[in-house]
């Protein structure tokens, strides 16, 4: 797998320009950060990667092939190549289908790819709750009876079931409270290491980009300011915003605080 | 005595399944020129303890059944509802975490500001620079002029332009701006901030932060501030109070909480932050989910999913253990070991 992005721009009506000569490449196996504030383009990004949205110039090559070019029949197929992950379980899943029919609906979506008759899919189901650390028991009961931890791993299953090459993970925990954050960011990591997968990674938490990721993007009105190794991007950001941002990240020690009072407390 | 004071507070509130116990004893004092952080994580009862004491949980469904809080020594469990408006909005501000919802869409954020303002000034007309029994006329030209001032003081740029947008006009960060000026335009004492960055991106976070700061070192302000994110109570905080299931399990001043946690929920919440030290794939998660409040565990309620438990801890809830001059732990297993 190889994705590479070339000079991809989007344009709306109204002159809004949500992408602007966006170039980034991801390499097999390796975990991509895309940092960016809300209204930054990372969501356009997304959806242009999904096909989901046409570019207005620039291209998107899977493995040598343009995403933009390719007609209904070849996107679908090429849609099980590429799945994502959505921010927030309690929004991203059907409340009235049970955890096997949601994870199962890509499998019978992409049946002529996968070519899973009906009782493949149930056990192709159960294995991938397992994958997520789930069970059998689950199979069963609806969203509701789920905390958010255990929905974005019933997210992740489904994104998982058709066999993807790429998963798109759109700020995947940062629903979660800062415990269950963690079970999700070690699942993530560990079924990375089992199938090989790349990842795409987008989050507006420097904190948790900084430990997942191999490389950053840093994107800002629709551009990419900076780009490089993790460690490097973010020892020796080499743009304002890049300086402005990290700084501004709230590190979880005190000691390291722009706002300590002088004579406030020493321990 | 501090300017606000909790006193073992018992709440319960109702629901289709049975009552539950949301918080369980709370004990926590903040004083004039103290950001107090209140952290932990969903449903741990952080929110309904600030909505306590800005007396804002409808009874029923919510029950008091036992405790006290103290606001400049007035007990305000105590209080009627007409002792209660003249608090809020006054003497105590409040900021919710969500600033688009907070506002009313269809009218001017002006306006807004200046029926917060009018109503301070009922109580207090020094807030409006006016005399006692000044025309409404007046008091009305006051209070848009106090409005564009509080605009101007949180950095809302043309403040005596922008007074006349409606909320849609301003971006999230200054909706949030908006808010605060309002949740201070009665020079309150104390300033209730629950989540109030948690929507906003790091960028604007830092703004309302080195905002929130810069208040509490010129108007001496008292903040109760309700967050799960530990990076900002470790930025802004001077003191902290870790919530878990209805409890305060650690208190203390945030420099000795955040580097020598005693409690073993505090240190596995702060272990659970990615830091530049986290390895990938072997961040420390908590295993376990929070206990059902309708049917609390028994004892200490972070006993089923603690490493270092014990019989005795289910047996009665742990006493506080000074560790210092300002912090304290609630735990068992601390008590042994000291």
């Amino acid at each position: 797998m190889s994705l590479e992005i070339i000079g991809l721009s989007k344009r709306y009506g109204h002159g809004v320009v949500a992408l602007n000569d966006v170039s980034l490449h991801l390499r097999q196996g390796e975990c991509f950060g895309l940092i960016g504030e809300s209204g930054s383009g990372k969501t356009t990004l997304t959806r242009c990667i999904l096909g989901l949205e046409p570019p207005s110039s620039g291209r998107i090559l899977f493995d040598g092939v343009d995403i933009a070019r390719l007609g209904a029949a070849a996107m679908r197929r090429m849609r099980a190549r590429i799945q994502i992950v959505f921010q927030d379980p309690y929004a991203s899943l059907n409340p009235r289908m049970s955890a096997h029919d949601i994870i199962a609906e890509p499998m019978i979506i992409h049946r002529a790819t996968l070519g899973l008759d009906h009782r493949a899919q149930t056990d192709r189901v159960v294995e991938l709750l397992g994958l997520v650390g789930l069970g059998a028991q689950h199979l069963s009961r609806y969203p509701h009876e789920f905390s958010g931890g255990q929905r974005q791993r019933i997210g992740i299953a489904r994104a998982l079931a058709v066999n993807p090459e790429l998963l798109i993970l759109d700020e995947p925990t940062s629903a979660l409270d800062v415990s269950v954050q963690a079970q999700v960011l070690n699942l993530l990591h560990s079924i990375q290491q089992r199938l090989g997968l790349t990842y795409l990674f987008i989050t507006h938490d420097l904190g948790v980009v900084r430990m997942v990721a191999d490389r950053v993007a840093l994107i800002h009105h629709g551009r990419i300011v900076e780009q490089g190794d993790t460690a490097q991007v973010f020892a020796g950001p080499t743009t304002d915003y890049g300086r402005m941002l990290l700084a501004a990240m709230p590190e979880p020690d005190p000691d390291l605080s722009p706002y300590r009072r002088p004579g406030s407390p020493q321990a | 005595m501090a300017l606000l004071e909790i006193d073992n507070l018992h709440l319960a509130m109702r629901s289709f399944d049975g009552e539950a116990q949301v918080l369980n004893g709370i004990t926590l004092s903040v004083d004039k020129g103290e950001v107090w952080g209140l952290v932990g994580e969903t449903g741990c009862g952080k929110s309904v303890t600030g909505l306590s004491v800005a007396r804002l949980l409808a009874s029923p469904p919510a029950r008091y059944f036992g405790g006290a809080i103290r606001f400049d020594g007035q007990d305000l469990m105590q209080a009627d509802e007409a002792t209660m408006r003249r608090l809020r909005g006054r003497r105590i501000g409040m900021i919710f975490q969500d600033p688009t919802t907070n506002l009313n869409p269809v009218f001017r954020i002006g306006e807004q500001m200046i029926d917060v303002a009018l109503h301070a000034g009922a109580t207090d007309p020094a807030i409006l620079g006016l005399a006692p029994g000044a025309s409404s006329r007046a008091r009305r030209r006051a209070a848009r002029s106090l409005a564009i001032r509080m605009l101007d003081r949180v950095g809302i740029p043309k403040a005596s332009e922008r007074v006349d947008d409606y909320p849609h006009q301003f971006s999230g960060g200054m909706r949030q701006r908006v808010l605060i000026a309002m949740a201070l335009i009665g020079k309150p004492d104390l300033l209730i901030a629950d989540e109030p960055t948690t929507a906003l991106d790091v960028s604007v976070q830092a703004q309302i932060l080195q905002l929130l700061y810069d208040l509490v070192g010129e108007e001496r302000l008292a903040v109760l501030l309700i967050t799960h994110n530990l990076g900002v109570v470790a930025q802004i905080c001077s003191h902290v109070a870790v919530m878990y299931a209805g409890n305060i399990v650690e208190t203390g001043d945030v420099r000795a909480v955040f580097k020598r946690p005693a409690h073993p929920y505090t240190t596995a919440l702060l272990a659970a932050v990615p830091t530049v030290h986290s390895v990938r794939g072997a961040l420390q998660d908590l295993p376990g989910a929070v206990p059902d409040l309708i049917h609390p565990p028994s004892g200490c309620r972070f006993a089923p999913r603690c490493r270092l438990a014990t019989p005795a801890c289910t047996q009665a809830l742990p006493a506080p253990v000074r560790l210092g001059p300002q912090h304290s732990v609630f735990c068992h297993a601390v008590t042994e070991v000291a």
